[in-house]
């Protein structure tokens, strides 16, 4: 499967972001394992060691299984300003986790970022590619329970 | 022919389409065919209109009527009462004191805004080559192509004056010059899209709601420096700025905008979009550059400089997004025209995102060196409810604090840079008198040394220091020195470090202690936020005349520290407290304050603790 | 598109289908649609309009409407506004007098005077 990924790309080590961002993308579990870099290794012909000092130097890439909604909340001053941390507070309590884990069901995963480029709106979380602005607790919570739903 | 009387311009810019927009736009769809009018309406979804706070935003054309917070529920009436009787709906306008706003242009967040870079934005259908067009797009395309040689562009650009956009404020004809001069098999030309400051949003706007503009900017400057290729490196948080530059490159190559001999004149060129992975430092120009060859986006010192050395080796310029957006402009209304706007050294106009505690939050474009006060309190509406004027950020993360004596300081870059902040890429984040300083110079340290990429010591070790100074400082184990130990931690960070990262992380530190120095004392002296923000630094407290002893506090406890009874009501047990604040949301007749300073009961048992763990030592 | 004067025709094109955006306007039709103007058949009139101006590729009129204007004796009311003359205020109108009007007043720059109610502002 991470072979025919490789596949659509030209053997050129310029193509290594967007071939790990593939990867990550198409997994259910929106991760890059073990075997996955071991075959863009072999496909782009650089060393493993090369392709792990890449994937963890950006921060969207993730080397563990994560949920399958990413719930990514803003943690930059601008949202932060305007009460991010209160939205942590309910989504960590309503999820049951802490940042950087997935619930036991497997549904969401809780991370936090850097700016989104939608303070005018803080704060702010990006479900996904979905980005929710001008949050209050109460709409955060309506916000998972609706993706709750849905699947 | 077609038989349209109206445009419904709806706002689809990240923030509108974060509050609802596009299940406005498929209501309208679903109304409008209910009333039989569907052929009659043109519905356009533009870029960023600029005032996110408002959002959904929409205009509706001929008469130009302006409709804030527009709710799924609101179309129904929009249509019915707007469309079929026109009667605009004036309970969806904008409230000024007593007078409703109806048009777009008598909006008093509009009025002292100058558009250049923004000019199309949220005015025409972004993903609409023709209407490009007919706003004048890739005039000075063709005018540049096949009436001027290399070097007269470079000449009107520097006529102008125009300076980058991206941070620096770099004169931009510098830089083509120099790649100009550079013989070279290949060079190549790259916008910066990487937009990481927080609470800027100006470069994805334009990206999104007038990428053509983008495009032209890039072209222009390919053929003055000789590049036949270019990139546009664009953060992976922008899903929608990607989608819409490539569809503008796949638009430009259908026509022969783009491509081989554009316009007959020779003049060939490319382009790609490339995406970043979330690395803030990748906005540095060396770093993107390491980013697009597929490496770690670590900057490498300089020199050698891109114009020299860049992508693959060769002749490279850098570009911030805004400032390719004003090129073309600047070409059909002429160097002078834009040179007549901003002060001596900072010509024409920029964009500014305004955020924080400010009633009108979004993308404002004005003339340069306008002052900070007209645009807080005039464009941005001032202050929300009864709060006072505190602090602004400048410049993002690496920018600096000014306070109410600044007011006056036009916004340019030199006047900026005197004072302690910069002008960055244009974020204004303003703060009221609810904020503390200190905590806020801890969490911009805290953005910094997440961010950095940790290649060179100053920045990965010194900042580090800096934050654990701020953690403690706020934590109440704040000691005489502290401050002066940050500044001079500051002062050398800023002369060691590789890249701008590094150089500019300590200015919110420095210029909040400049500023703002009283709080930090208070905090390590008296070990109390008077703001009561840093928590470990202020306590809750029950005021027994008030409580009604009705016990919801207690039950609301997550650490059972609140104990009482109807009749002897109740009281917080403050060694046990974890500050979450759930009993002063909770109390039903507000008889709990926020208290400055560490209670008594705490700072005895933070004593007794230290004294034990000294003892256990020994 | 190889040359500059390729762009211009692209450019006109569609300038032309923005016009409602504020573009090259010559004359501009107001039609009155309140209650009772559509109660009188506003609608129908608005509709004749844009059909007549669609059929004959006039492409410097624009149809836009507004409220009641307390004429409601001569509804509907349609006034055409042309850039540096008085505003023309016809009522009474229906889809057979629209169709003169844009005929004689609009194509053919004559005002027709039988359905005039008021002249000027
Ligand atoms: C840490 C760091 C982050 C930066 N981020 C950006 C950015 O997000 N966008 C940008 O245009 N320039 C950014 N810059 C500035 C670029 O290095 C470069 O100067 C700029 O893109 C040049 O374009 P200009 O001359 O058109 O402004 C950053 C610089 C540093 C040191
Ligand atoms: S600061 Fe949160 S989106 Fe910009």
């Amino acid at each position: 499967m991470y072979k025919e990924i490789c596949a659509k790309y030209a053997p050129t080590k310029d193509n290594l972001i967007y071939i790990l961002h593939e990867i990550q993308d198409t997994h259910p579990q929106h991760y890059i394992s073990g075997e996955a870099v071991k075959d863009v290794s072999d496909y782009l012909k650089v060393p493993e060691n090369h392709i792990y000092g890449v994937l963890t130097f950006y921060s969207m890439y993730s080397t563990k299984p994560r949920g399958k909604n990413i719930i990514r909340l803003c943690e930059s001053p601008p949202c932060y300003i305007k009460g991010s941390d209160n939205i942590l507070r309910k989504l960590k309590s309503i999820l049951g986790v802490s940042v950087g884990e997935t619930t036991k069901d497997g549904k969401f995963t809780l991370e936090l970022c850097a700016c989104l480029g939608v303070c005018g709106n803080a704060p702010v979380m990006m479900i996904n590619e979905d980005v929710y602005g001008d949050l209050s607790e109460e709409k955060a919570e309506e916000i998972i329970d609706k993706i709750r739903g849905r699947n | 022919m077609s038989l349209k009387r109206i445009d419904l311009l709806i706002c689809c810019g990240s923030g509108c389409v974060s509050a609802g927009a596009l299940k406005i736009k498929e209501r309208f769809h679903e109304v409008l065919a209910e009333h039989n009018i569907a052929n009659e309406v043109n519905i356009i979804e533009t870029g960023c209109m600029g005032p996110c706070d408002y959002g959904p935003v929409m205009v509706i054309y001929p008469e130009g009527i302006f409709y804030k917070k527009v709710t799924v529920d609101d179309v129904a009436e929009i249509v019915a009462e707007h469309f079929v009787k026109g009667r605009p709906v004036s309970r969806l306008m904008l409230q000024d004191e007593e007078k409703t706003i109806a048009a777009k242009k008598d909006v008093p967040f509009y009025q002292k805004q100058v558009k250049v870079a923004l000019e199309n934005c949220g005015y025409i259908n972004p993903e609409s080559l023709d209407e490009y067009i007919a706003t004048g797009g890739y005039e000075a395309l063709g005018t540049v192509l096949t009436e001027m040689k290399p070097q007269d562009v470079i000449n009107v650009i520097k006529d102008s004056g125009l300076r980058g956009r991206g941070g620096g404020g770099f004169p931009t004809h510098i830089k083509w010059q120099m790649v100009h001069d550079n013989k070279s098999d290949e060079k190549y030309i790259i916008c910066n899209g990487d937009e990481g400051d927080p609470g800027a949003f100006m470069d994805r706007s334009l990206l999104e709601g007038d990428p053509h503009r983008v495009l032209e900017g890039m072209m222009i400057a390919a053929y003055a420096m000789g590049a036949t290729n270019g990139f546009f490196y664009i953060r992976a948080e922008y899903p929608l700025a990607i989608k819409r530059i490539k569809m503008a490159i796949q638009q430009a190559k259908e026509v022969g905008l783009m491509g081989k001999d554009v316009f007959g004149s020779g003049f060939c060129f490319d382009a790609e979009v490339r995406t970043g992975a979330g690395a803030f430092v990748c906005g540095e120009e060396m770093a993107l550059i390491h980013s697009i060859e597929g490496q770690r986006g670590n900057p490498t010192p300089k020199p050698p400089y891109p114009a020299v050395q860049g992508l693959w080796g060769k002749p490279t310029v850098v570009n911030n997004v805004e400032t390719l957006g004003n090129i073309s402009t600047i070409f059909r209304k002429g160097a002078q025209w834009f040179a007549s706007m901003g002060t001596e050294k900072s010509k024409g106009t920029k964009v500014f995102a305004l955020t924080g505690d400010i009633k009108n939050t979004g993308l404002v474009e004005v003339p340069m060196g306008i002052t900070l006060r007209e645009l807080i309190f005039d464009v941005g509406g001032g202050m929300i409810g009864d709060h006072k004027f505190k602090a602004v950020q400048l410049g993002g993360p690496s920018g600096g604090c000014l306070t109410v004596d600044h007011l006056d300081t036009g916004v340019d870059y030199e006047s900026l840079k005197e004072r302690g902040a910069m002008m960055g890429s244009g974020g204004v984040i303003v703060m009221n008198d609810d904020k503390c300083m200190v905590n806020v110079a801890k969490f911009f340290m805290d953005f910094c040394v997440e961010e950095s990429c940790g290649k060179c010591s100053p920045c990965r070790i010194g900042l580090k220091q800096m934050l654990e100074i701020l953690e403690r400082i706020t934590s109440g184990y704040g000691r005489e020195g502290d401050i002066e130990e940050l500044q001079r931690l500051g002062e050398s960070i800023s002369k060691l470090s590789l890249c701008g990262l590094g150089q500019t992380a300590p200015n919110p530190v420095l210029s909040t202690i400049r500023y703002f120095r009283d709080e930090y004392e208070a905090h390590i002296r008296d070990k109390s936020c008077s703001n009561k923000v840093c928590l470990d630094l202020m306590h809750f407290n029950i005021d027994k005349d008030r409580c009604i002893g009705c016990s919801l506090c207690a039950r609301k406890c997550p650490v059972t520290c609140i104990t009482g009874s109807r009749e002897e009501k109740y009281t917080i047990n403050q060694v046990d407290c974890v500050k979450c604040g759930n009993c002063f949301d909770v109390c039903p007749v507000k008889a709990i304050d926020k208290v400055p300073g560490i209670h008594p009961a705490v700072a005895a048992n933070r004593e007794a603790l230290k004294k034990a763990a000294h003892n256990h030592e020994d | 598109m190889k040359t500059l004067a390729d762009l211009k025709k692209i450019r006109e094109k569609a300038q032309e289908d923005m016009k409602l955006r504020g573009g090259n306007v010559r004359i501009k039709i107001v039609v009155g649609m309140g209650t009772s103007g559509i109660a009188m058949g506003a609608r129908e009139v608005m509709k004749t309009f844009l059909e007549e101006i669609a059929a004959r590729n006039l492409t410097d009129v624009m149809v836009t409407q507004t409220g009641e204007k307390g004429l409601s004796s001569m509804e509907p009311v349609v006034d055409l506004i042309e850039e540096g003359k008085p505003k023309v205020t016809y009522g009474n109108m229906n889809p057979d007098k629209v169709k003169k009007v844009v005929v004689e007043h609009i194509v053919n720059g004559r005002v027709v005077s039988d359905y005039v109610v008021a002249t000027g502002n």
